[in-house]
């Protein structure tokens, strides 16, 4: 356990060194910033819905760009340690890979959330400091919808870092996946769906398959089912779905895929050579 | 202590190692030599238990390195041909390698010392951003400060000045005793005095091994 947590430490300690760290906490914290300075200059109504539609803007930005940042910055950390023959030292020191592989994983997944979350925990604070109504229910279901979005893009990455040859295949890797599951899904499954020749289950299920929709339709469900944004599967879902299910669903999915995931890559990792 | 059984390891097409045999015992001091591309590196590698053989195995002290690679990790100390550029501060690199591997610190300071490297000078830096020789010398200190019965050098010496080369040979004719020391080196009168055994290999081949005095 204790090889774990100085894994995890010391991968944390040094991501937070680096400039992609500085990059990322910048961009989370500065959306924050950047959304009460707009909101700041029409705000003589920053009341309760002032508060939450800055979340909700907060947590639409974030959906679409926090799994790139988690898929680039994390994709390398072992296909780039093994490249540049970091791996053949570390690992001739007696730590058992499943502690090196999931120490990894820790020290990375404290790295990504930790931004994010405090993020959040800024823009409630100050929105309390203005006098802003706090809304509990939209602040919980985000943190714990970017915990499960991390853990999903974490596992992925961790995946894909563990059998790519090198770490430029690796970042073409997850660019892919990506685009592939924020933008073609989508696209594919509209056109399904207006070609009326599948079931509406067989498409929602395939939406809900993938994370990022679910994200999406998460974050929204707290909100009036009725909103033109949510689009047609969307709607369809919170129709057919309790929001309570819906929501659980949205966090315990993409978590189990997100270990499923990581467990898949830690395997690949034990059964190749290490260099 | 160390037995490579029939170890063939093939890349592709490339055959790395073809059915090499070979048996290291306590008290065995060997140059490893050959030239470049011979096998040399690869052969260290699996004994690490980095490399999954396609043919044979290697035992050390009858575990397989690959799935008690704990257990046998904890009695080797190896320096890489390369220093990797490692992230970590030398602080947090020394905390890795005790905590990991239980290593007296106090000991890393003293070989680095012993060496000519102010450790505590450097504390904070970044492993990478040490000089070549600076690196490969905290590696030097590390693996001798952890005494294993193993000593696995891949050509530790290239980036080390001629006065640091000699402070190392006195350091390892001190701690070689009762150990095995697997050196592999391209310059075997720099060695000569070390060891009692040389090996050379060609094409993935041991081509002679023989015992000095
Ligand atoms: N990871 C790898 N992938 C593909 N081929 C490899 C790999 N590692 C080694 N080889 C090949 O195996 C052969 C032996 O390489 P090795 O590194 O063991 O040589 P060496 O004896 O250590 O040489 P040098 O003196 O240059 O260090 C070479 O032909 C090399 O190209
Ligand atoms: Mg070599």
């Amino acid at each position: 356990m204790k090889n774990l947590y100085l894994i995890a430490y010391l991968d944390l300690k040094e991501s937070m060194r680096a400039k992609w760290f500085l990059v990322y906490s910048l961009v989370f914290g500065g959306l924050i910033a950047l959304f009460f300075i707009a909101g700041v200059t029409e705000s003589q109504v920053m009341g309760f819905s002032g508060l939450s539609r800055l979340l909700l803007m907060y947590i639409q930005i974030t959906i679409v760009i926090l799994p790139i940042f988690i898929l680039i910055t994390t994709v390398r950390s072992i296909s780039g340690d093994r490249d540049n023959h970091i791996l053949e030292y570390m690992l001739s020191f007696a730590i058992s890979l499943r502690q090196y592989y999931w120490g990894k994983i820790i020290g990375r997944f404290v790295t990504v959330y930790m931004p994010v979350f405090l993020a959040m925990v800024i823009a409630i604070v100050y929105g309390w400091a203005i006098g802003a109504a706090i809304p509990w229910g939209i602040f919980f279901l985000y943190t714990g919808l970017l915990f499960s979005l991390s853990s999903a893009f974490l596992g992925i990455a961790f995946f894909i870092s563990s059998f790519v040859k090198s770490s430029e295949v690796a970042l073409g890797v997850a660019f892919f996946i990506w685009i592939f599951l924020l933008a073609f899904i989508d696209i594919a499954l509209i056109s399904l769906m207006m070609q009326n020749r599948f079931s509406e289950e067989l498409i929602i299920t395939l939406a809900l398959l993938n994370p990022m929709e679910i994200f999406r339709i998460a974050a929204i469900s707290l909100f009036d089912p009725e909103l033109t944004v949510m689009g047609p599967v969307a709607f369809t879902i919170l129709d057919t779905m309790s929001q309570m299910k819906f929501v659980l669903l949205s966090i315990g999915y993409p978590i189990v895929l997100g270990l499923a995931f990581a467990y898949a890559g830690f395997s690949i990792f034990k059964k190749k050579d290490l260099v | 202590m160390i037995k490579v059984n029939n170890l063939t390891k093939k890349f592709g097409q490339n055959i790395s190692l073809n059915n090499v045999s070979c048996e290291f015992k306590k008290n065995d001091y060997i140059a490893l030599m050959g030239a470049n591309g011979a096998g040399k590196t690869t052969l260290i590698r699996s004994i690490l238990g980095y490399y999954h053989p396609d043919e044979g195995n290697v035992l050390i002290d009858g575990l397989d390195p690959i799935k008690q690679r704990v257990e046998v990790l904890t009695n080797i100390s190896f320096v890489p041909q390369l220093p990797p550029p490692i992230k970590l501060s030398i602080e947090e690199l020394m905390n890795y390698v005790s905590i990991s591997s239980g290593i007296d610190k106090d000991l890393i300071k003293h070989y680095s010392n012993e060496m000519k490297l102010d450790i505590n000078a450097n504390m904070n830096k970044s492993f990478f951003k040490l000089s070549g020789g600076m690196k490969q010398k905290l590696l030097i200190a590390i693996s001798l400060a952890k005494k294993s019965g193993i000593i696995i050098y891949d050509e530790p010496t290239a980036n080390l000045d001629p006065k640091a080369r000699d402070d190392f040979y006195r350091l390892l004719k001190q701690n070689e005793e009762d150990k095995v020391l697997l050196f592999v080196t391209h310059r075997l009168e720099e060695v000569e005095e070390l060891v009692n055994r040389q090996i050379y290999m060609d094409l993935g081949t041991i081509t002679s091994d023989e015992r000095v005095s």
